[in-house]
């Protein structure tokens, strides 16, 4: 088939394809973010510990006890969603009132003491969980070979997303929840028990970051510093969609999966080269664009975007200026 | 941010201190002569280095207090260089300046070798890369105070390059780490593959460290090339090998590990790994004598040592004798002396440090065991070839450093 830009068809649909796999770790992930500061206005910085706690939870329960994938995928998120719930009632509780610095930093901390720990226990190498027999291997497209888990990664993903934006947006419930976020005391006065409330937020919150690590586990190596290496993204994806924007997370999510996937591909760079290279000034001028845009630089590209993004609309795509 | 504080709370609880009685025959500067740990601490390399590198350094010292009965006090501090050149250099400033720090060791990627061996030499101290690997170290940048112990890009290269090629690989395609040693590695497979006959078809460039290769094997499967060659490290090969398998690119096109080390053999397992080649400059279950070391750096880790750990004792080993044979710790002195001592221990036999700094000794070439061949934990290689001192680095009539005189 036809190139273009130097990359052809099937591999630009490959590539799109890895990105919404991609994109759909960055929607649960940056949901569970999302949720977090809607309610409790803490700027979560655990969540990545939280995500590679699920993971690690995944690879013990499987080494140690025999529980395997299916077990791992409702214990672990009901282990370390508990664990958050215990962190909600004694630390972050008496943080409510002040700056949300003071939230930023506490789990910012709790992160590097969890990670910490983790690394003195498992090493930096980690471990390696293997895919669950009933998900192995996979299917060739003809452009590609997509593997079976990847595909079971993006349906659960986007099922818990689409699943948890129905109960915030569309039920009693949620309306509760939305309520909390406008005023809690108000709603207190309805006779709601808004930090039971609360509490629960924050364990579904960190239990949306393990329940992405068990479905992670397979995938990557399970390692102590996986979380760190994708929670700087996943905020940028947040404040992209719009901090606390349940839908503004998820869809900002799967779109930066995407686009990151076109720029891992070589396109962009090299489409600016196919344009610009011969024009003698604008060549120099497109440069370090492309330079940003070159497969190397994907790890940036999502911030690039932030940075357009924030000049634009700072409350980002989906936010509200409060 | 994070790193930042992180390695600041580790350097505070790992600096360590060994120590021998006084004496005065020996003439050392500051009265004692004190080694420095620079190694990533922390992060992507702190397995194949790392806390590892620290116990090996003090297992070499305190063999060296007892076999030796030196008349100097020796000491030990390490760091962390969050593999940062900026960050190493100023620690190295640092401890020279004001810690009188002798030697530094280790340094395990690329870029904090380079900065440091600057500092060194203008600081006229030594150093003794273990960890890096390119080959600019003994090179366009090589300098007259440092060792190059363990391995570089060039033994890599001739050892997994050539046997990958012989074995029928003739097209590659690199899947290479951003940075100075991917590029170093990529550089000198690429010659060896060339040499041999092969042919490169192309490479693609990753972000270190990455976590999702997904998109760029996909460019490796669509090259058609026989072989992926990984030109990186750590995690990173950890991470390419793993989803090498998930994508169907294993088996039908082959990955080479250009450099692999037993850690990564370790985490990832034999299933995983078996078949791939890979060269290494030790492996613990070589001889005898590999073995005794190895058990004894277990009882302290519970991780078998990988080549930089055992090269990180040797150095620093030979480093302290040197002292002892020549009576004063000024360098100049002492490392002419290193440079005129062979160095035969556990890790190498006949080992000799040329003009450029490069240590030469033997390399072994590897196969990772089935998991069925596997008898006992940590037992993953079948050594297939061991590569003379003399066809396992490049050269001197090949090298661009300017202290080898043609």
């Amino acid at each position: 088939m036809t190139g273009m830009f130097g990359v052809s068809i099937q591999g630009l649909s490959g590539q799109l394809l890895v990105g919404l796999l991609n994109g759909s770790f960055y929607a649960i992930l940056s949901l569970g973010l999302a949720i977090i500061f809607g309610l409790l206005n803490i700027i979560n910085f655990a969540h990545g510990a939280q995500y590679m706690m699920g993971a690690f939870l995944a690879w013990i329960g499987m080494t140690y006890l025999g529980v395997n994938y299916w077990w791992a995928l409702l214990l672990s998120p009901l282990l370390v969603g508990s664990f958050g719930m215990l962190l909600e009632r004694g630390m972050l509780k008496r943080l409510y009132k002040l700056d949300h610095l003071y939230g930023l930093l506490l789990t910012f901390g709790l992160a590097l003491i969890i990670e910490g720990l983790f690394r003195y226990r498992f090493g930096i190498s980690g471990e390696s969980y293997p895919v669950t027999e009933q998900l192995a291997g996979g299917r060739n497209l003809g452009f590609m070979f997509l593997p079976k888990y990847r595909v079971w990664v993006v349906v659960a993903s986007l099922a818990v997303c689409f699943g948890t934006w129905y109960v915030i947006e569309r039920t009693k419930l949620g309306s509760y929840l939305r309520a909390g976020t406008e005023n809690p005391a108000l709603l207190q006065a309805f006779g709601i028990n808004v930090p039971l409330m609360i509490t629960l937020t924050y364990g579904y919150g960190v239990a949306l970051a393990a329940f992405a690590g068990v479905l992670a586990a397979p995938i990557f190596n399970v390692n102590p510093v996986m979380g760190s290496n994708l929670i700087i993204t996943v905020f940028a994806v947040v404040v992209v969609g719009g901090m606390g924007s349940i839908m503004g997370s998820i869809v900002t999510g799967l779109g930066l999966g995407l686009i990151e996937g076109i720029v891992k591909s070589g396109m962009i760079a090299n489409l600016l080269s196919a344009t610009f290279d011969s024009v003698p000034v604008a060549g120099s001028i497109v440069y370090p664009i492309k330079l940003l845009f070159s497969p190397e630089a994907s790890a940036v590209t999502v911030f690039v975007i932030m940075a357009i993004v924030l000049l634009v609309r700072p409350a980002g795509l989906f936010g509200r200026e409060r | 941010m994070n790193r930042k504080l992180l390695s600041a709370l580790i350097c505070a609880a790992l600096i360590a201190h060994v120590s021998a009685t006084a004496g005065a025959a020996t003439k050392v500067s500051d009265g004692v002569v004190k080694i420095g740990v620079l190694t990533d601490m922390s992060g992507a390399y702190s397995d194949l280095a790392g806390p590892g590198s620290l116990v090996a350094v003090q297992m070499a010292v305190a063999d060296f207090i007892a076999r030796e009965k030196p008349d100097f006090k020796i000491e030990v501090i390490s760091a962390d260089h969050q593999n940062k050149g900026d960050i190493a250099a100023i620690k190295a400033r640092e401890w020279i300046d004001t810690e009188k720090v002798d030697v530094i060791v280790d340094l395990v990627t690329t870029s904090t070798a380079l900065a440091v061996m600057k500092v060194a030499k203008e600081k006229n101290r030594i150093t003794i890369v273990s960890g890096a690997a390119s080959t600019l170290i003994t090179n366009e940048q090589c300098t007259d105070t440092n060792v190059h112990w363990t391995y570089d890009t060039y033994a890599l290269a001739a050892g997994t390059g050539k046997a990958v090629v012989k074995q029928g690989g003739k097209t590659w395609f690199f899947l290479t780490a951003d940075y100075a040693f991917g590029k170093s590695l990529e550089k000198d497979t690429t010659d060896v593959v060339l040499e041999e006959g092969g042919k490169v078809l192309g490479h693609v460039l990753h972000p270190f460290p990455a976590q999702d290769f997904s998109s760029f094997l996909l460019q490796a499967q669509a090259s058609g090339a026989q072989v992926i060659g990984l030109a990186n490290a750590g995690n990173d090969t950890i991470n390419a090998i793993k989803q090498a398998a998930e994508f169907g690119i294993t088996p039908k096109q082959k990955l080479a590990g250009l450099l692999m080390f037993i850690s990564d053999v370790h985490s990832l397992g034999l299933k995983a790994t078996q078949g791939m080649y890979l060269t290494t400059g030790f492996y613990w279950d070589w001889n005898n004598e590999t073995r005794a070391w190895s058990k004894r750096f277990f009882e302290k880790t519970k991780r078998m040592p990988t080549m930089v750990h055992a090269g990180d004792y040797s150095g620093v080993y030979h480093y302290l004798k040197a002292i002892k044979a020549s009576g004063t710790d000024d360098t100049t002195v002492v490392m002419a002396k290193m440079k005129a001592t062979p160095i035969n221990d556990f890790f190498a036999k006949n080992g000799k440090i040329r003009v450029d700094g490069r240590m030469v000794h033997d390399m072994y070439l590897a196969q990772v065991k089935k998991p069925e061949e596997s008898k006992y934990p940590w037992d993953y290689y079948h050594i297939r070839q061991v590569i003379p001192a003399d066809q396992a680095f490049l050269p001197l009539s090949k090298s661009t450093c300017p202290l080898v005189k043609k």
